[in-house]
C-alpha cells in the first residue's frame, strides 16, 4: 500500500468520524427542540408526574449535561431506555430488529449485485440485440419505481391475486417478497452500470489483443473484461446499502417483517423519541461505514483512479 | 510601354509580393463569404438534438399533458378533493357514498338520475370517506409535480450560488466550503429527512397557524426546508468542478484584466458555460424529489390530511387492497409514469447538452 492511498484512507476515516459525530449531535439537539418534551403529546399528565418522569429520564438537567451523558452512553453502546415501550432498552430493540433486517437486507444486496452483474454483462455482450433491449426496457421501468410501489404491487399480485406467498413476514417463506421488493431497484441499477462499463471495456484494445492471440472467449470475458467492468459497481455498493436501509423501512412495514425498519416507523408514529434517536444514529453510522468501505475498496481495486 | 491596368509580371524566384493576392474580391467570391446558415447558439443546438430524440420528446409531451391535466381539471371538475359526498349539512351521513366502485353512484345521486338529471360519474369511484377518487389522484399528482419543481428550483439556486462562489474564489475559501459539502454529502439524507420532518412538524405547527403558510401545511414546508438544507450539495459540487476548469481559460484572465467584478465574471462567463451541467442535474433532481416526497407521504410524514399525495393515497389503499386493488394501482401508475418520464427526459437532456457525448 502506497502512502497516497494510506493518506486517502486516513482522510476518509476522519471525515466519517466527524460525520457520525455530527449525526449524533444533530439528532440529539433536533429531537430536544420538540416543544414541551416527549411527554407532552400524551394526554397531559399532572405536573408532579411529568416532573417525576423528567427526573427519571434525566430531562431536568441542562441540555449540555444531557448531551454529554448521551454521548457517553453511545460510546458504551447504550442508547438509554425506550420512552414508549415500558422497560425496554433501545439498544436491545435495535439489536433484535437488526438481526432480522440484516438477513433481509443482506440477501437483497447479494441478489441485487449478483443478478445485476450477470444481466448487465449479458446485455453488453448481446449489445443492441433483442435480449439487450428487453433488459434495458425492464430495468429502465424498474428504476423509476419507488420501493414502496414495488412492494405494494408485489403484495397485490402475489398475495392477493395469486396467493402463493404469505403477506406476513413472520410466516415461512414470508421473507421472499420483501427480499424481491428490496432487490429489484438496486439490481436494475447494477445491471445498467455493469452494462455501460462492460461496453466500454469490450471496446478496449487489450480485449482485441486477447481475442487476436486466440484466448478462449469465455476467458476473455471473465478474466479480462468482467474484472475491469465491475469496478464501478463497487462504488455503487455504498449507496445501495443506503437505499436498501431506507427501503426496508417501508417494505418491512408493508409485509409486517419484525425488523429494525418496522421498529423505526412505529417509533415515528408513536413519537418514541429515544427510539427515533437511537435508530437514526445506528442506521446512519451503518450507512456511513458502508460508504467508506465501498469508496476505499474502489481505490484499492482500481489503482488508476486519481486519489482526491 | 506596358498597359498600366495589367499587373506587372512576378519574377517566380523573386521575393516581391504577389500582387494578385491584393486584388479586389469579385462578387462571386463575396457570395461565398455569406453565412450559409443561421448561427447556432449552444441552447439552440441542444434543443435541436433534443427534438430529434423521440423517447425524450414523448416523455416531455406526457409531462406537459399531465401538468395541463393537474392544472385545469380541478377548475372544471364538479367535486373537490376534500368534499365528502355523503356528508350534507343537517343530514345524517349517507354511507352509500363510501367505497363506491368506479362509475357507481350514491343513493341521492341515483334519485337525481332517475329524475332525468345528469350527474358527473365517479370515474375511479370514491374512497372510504366518500371522496371522489379521481380528483384526489389528480391533486396528488399536482402535489408531486409541485414538490418536484420547487425542490429543483431551491436546489438550483443554492447549489449554483454556493458552487460558483467556491469554485471562483478557490484556495482556502474553496477548501473550507467543500469540507462542509463533503460532510453534508455523507450524511444519510433519508434518515435526516425523516428526523427533521418529525420535529419540524411539532415545532412549526403552532408558529405558522393562521398565516398564509398554514395552507401549504407544515409537512410540505419541512420537506422544502430539508431540500434546502441537504440536497443542494451535489449540484454545488458539479458547478464548482465545472467552474474550476472554465476558470483556466484565457478569456477569464482577459475579463479580469479589464477589471470585471467577480460577480460579473461568474454571471457572464462562468455560469453560461456550465449551463449543460446545470440543466442536466436540475432535470434529474425533479424525479428524486418526487421520489422523496412520495416516500415520506407513504410513511405518513408527507402532506397533511385531507390533502392527498400519490404516496399517501397508495398508503391508504394498502388497508383495503383485497377489496379495492385499483385504488393502489392508480396512484402507483401515476408515480411511476411521472418519475419514468422525468428520468428519460433527463437522459435525453444529457445526450443533447453534454458536449462530451457529442459525436
Amino acid at each position: 500500500m502506497d502512502s497516497k492511498l494510506a493518506l486517502y484512507i486516513v482522510k476518509r476515516l476522519t471525515l466519517a468520524v466527524v460525520t457520525i459525530f455530527l449525526i449524533i449531535t444533530i439528532t440529539f439537539f433536533v429531537m430536544h427542540q420538540v416543544p414541551g418534551g416527549p411527554f407532552l403529546s400524551e394526554k397531559a399528565p399532572s405536573p408532579a408526574v411529568t416532573k417525576a418522569l423528567e427526573e427519571k429520564y434525566g430531562l431536568d438537567k441542562p441540555k449540555s449535561e444531557q448531551y454529554v451523558t448521551y454521548l457517553k452512553g453511545i460510546m458504551k453502546g447504550d442508547f438509554g431506555p425506550s420512552i414508549k415501550q415500558r422497560g425496554r432498552e433501545v439498544t436491545t430493540v435495535i439489536l433484535q430488529g437488526f438481526k432480522v433486517s440484516l438477513r433481509l437486507g443482506g440477501t437483497a444486496a447479494v441478489i441485487a449485485l449478483a443478478l445485476g452483474t450477470v444481466l448487465g454483462s449479458i446485455a453488453a455482450i448481446f449489445h443492441n440485440r433483442m435480449i439487450d433491449k428487453i433488459i434495458m426496457v425492464v430495468t429502465t421501468g424498474l428504476v423509476a419505481m419507488p420501493s414502496f410501489i414495488i412492494a405494494t404491487l408485489l403484495l397485490l399480485v402475489f398475495c392477493v391475486w395469486v396467493g402463493i406467498f404469505p403477506a406476513n413476514g413472520n410466516e415461512p417463506g414470508g421473507l421472499i417478497l420483501p427480499i424481491i421488493s428490496l432487490s429489484l431497484y438496486p439490481m436494475s441499477y447494477t445491471t445498467r452500470l455493469t452494462r455501460s462499463s462492460m461496453l466500454d471495456v469490450l471496446s478496449q484494445d487489450y480485449i482485441r489483443t486477447a481475442r487476436a492471440k486466440g484466448v478462449k472467449p469465455s476467458k476473455v470475458l471473465f478474466k479480462h473484461a468482467l474484472r475491469n467492468a465491475v469496478t464501478p459497481v463497487v462504488t455503487y455498493a455504498g449507496p445501495m446499502i443506503a437505499y436498501i436501509i431506507t427501503g426496508s423501512l417501508v417494505v418491512e412495514k408493508i409485509f409486517a417483517v419484525p425488523g429494525l425498519g418496522k421498529e423505526f416507523v412505529s417509533s415515528i408514529i408513536n413519537r418514541d423519541y429515544t427510539m427515533i434517536m437511537g435508530t437514526t444514529i445506528f442506521l446512519g453510522t451503518l450507512i456511513i461505514i458502508m460508504m467508506l468501505v465501498s469508496d476505499i475498496l474502489y481505490k484499492v481495486f482500481d489503482p488508476r483512479i486519481q486519489l482526491g | 510601354m506596358n498597359n498600366t491596368n495589367e499587373m506587372p509580371k512576378k519574377n517566380p524566384l523573386g521575393f516581391q509580393l504577389n500582387l494578385k493576392d491584393f486584388e479586389k474580391a469579385t462578387d462571386e467570391e463575396k457570395a461565398q463569404q455569406v453565412r450559409m446558415s443561421e448561427s447556432m447558439t449552444f441552447f439552440k443546438d441542444g434543443m435541436r438534438r433534443l427534438r430529434r430524440n423521440k423517447i425524450a420528446m414523448t416523455c416531455l409531451s406526457v409531462l406537459i399533458l399531465i401538468s395541463l391535466l393537474v392544472t385545469f381539471v380541478p377548475m372544471v371538475y364538479p367535486y373537490t378533493y376534500e368534499q365528502q359526498l355523503g356528508v350534507a349539512q343537517g343530514k345524517r351521513i349517507d354511507k352509500t357514498y363510501n367505497n363506491l366502485k368506479p362509475f357507481e353512484y350514491g343513493k341521492t345521486e341515483l334519485e337525481h338520475i332517475a329524475n332525468g338529471e345528469k350527474i358527473f360519474p365517479h370515474i375511479f369511484g370514491t374512497d372510504a370517506a366518500g371522496r371522489d377518487y379521481a380528483i384526489r389522484v389528480i391533486y396528488g399528482a399536482r402535489i408531486s409535480l409541485l414538490v418536484g419543481f420547487f425542490a429543483a428550483i431551491i436546489v438550483l439556486i443554492i447549489g449554483v450560488i454556493y458552487g460558483s462562489v467556491s469554485g471562483y474564489f478557490g484556495g482556502r475559501t474553496d477548501l473550507f466550503m467543500m469540507r462542509i459539502v463533503d460532510i453534508i454529502y455523507s450524511l444519510p439524507d433519508m434518515l435526516i429527512i425523516i428526523l427533521l420532518s418529525v420535529v419540524l412538524n411539532q415545532v412549526l405547527t403552532p408558529k405558522i397557524e393562521g398565516t398564509a403558510l398554514d395552507k401549504i401545511g407544515t409537512d410540505m414546508i419541512s420537506i422544502f426546508i430539508v431540500f434546502a438544507l441537504l440536497y443542494w450539495v451535489s449540484m454545488a459540487r458539479l458547478v464548482r468542478g465545472q467552474i474550476l476548469s472554465i476558470k483556466q481559460n484565457e478569456y477569464i484572465l482577459a475579463a479580469k484584466s479589464v477589471g470585471s467584478s467577480p460577480w460579473r465574471i461568474i454571471k457572464k462567463h462562468l455560469l453560461p458555460n456550465s449551463m449543460s451541467v446545470i440543466i442536466i442535474s436540475t432535470a434529474l433532481q425533479i424525479p428524486s424529489a418526487i421520489f422523496t416526497e412520495s416516500y415520506l407521504s407513504f410513511l405518513g410524514l408527507g402532506v397533511s390530511i385531507p390533502m392527498p399525495s400519490l404516496g399517501s393515497l397508495a398508503s391508504d389503499a394498502l388497508s383495503g387492497v383485497y377489496s379495492y386493488p385499483y385504488r393502489l394501482i392508480i396512484p402507483a401508475i401515476a408515480i411511476w409514469l411521472i418519475v419514468l418520464s422525468f428520468n428519460l427526459l433527463g437522459d435525453g437532456l444529457r445526450d443533447a447538452f453534454d458536449p462530451k457525448l457529442k459525436k
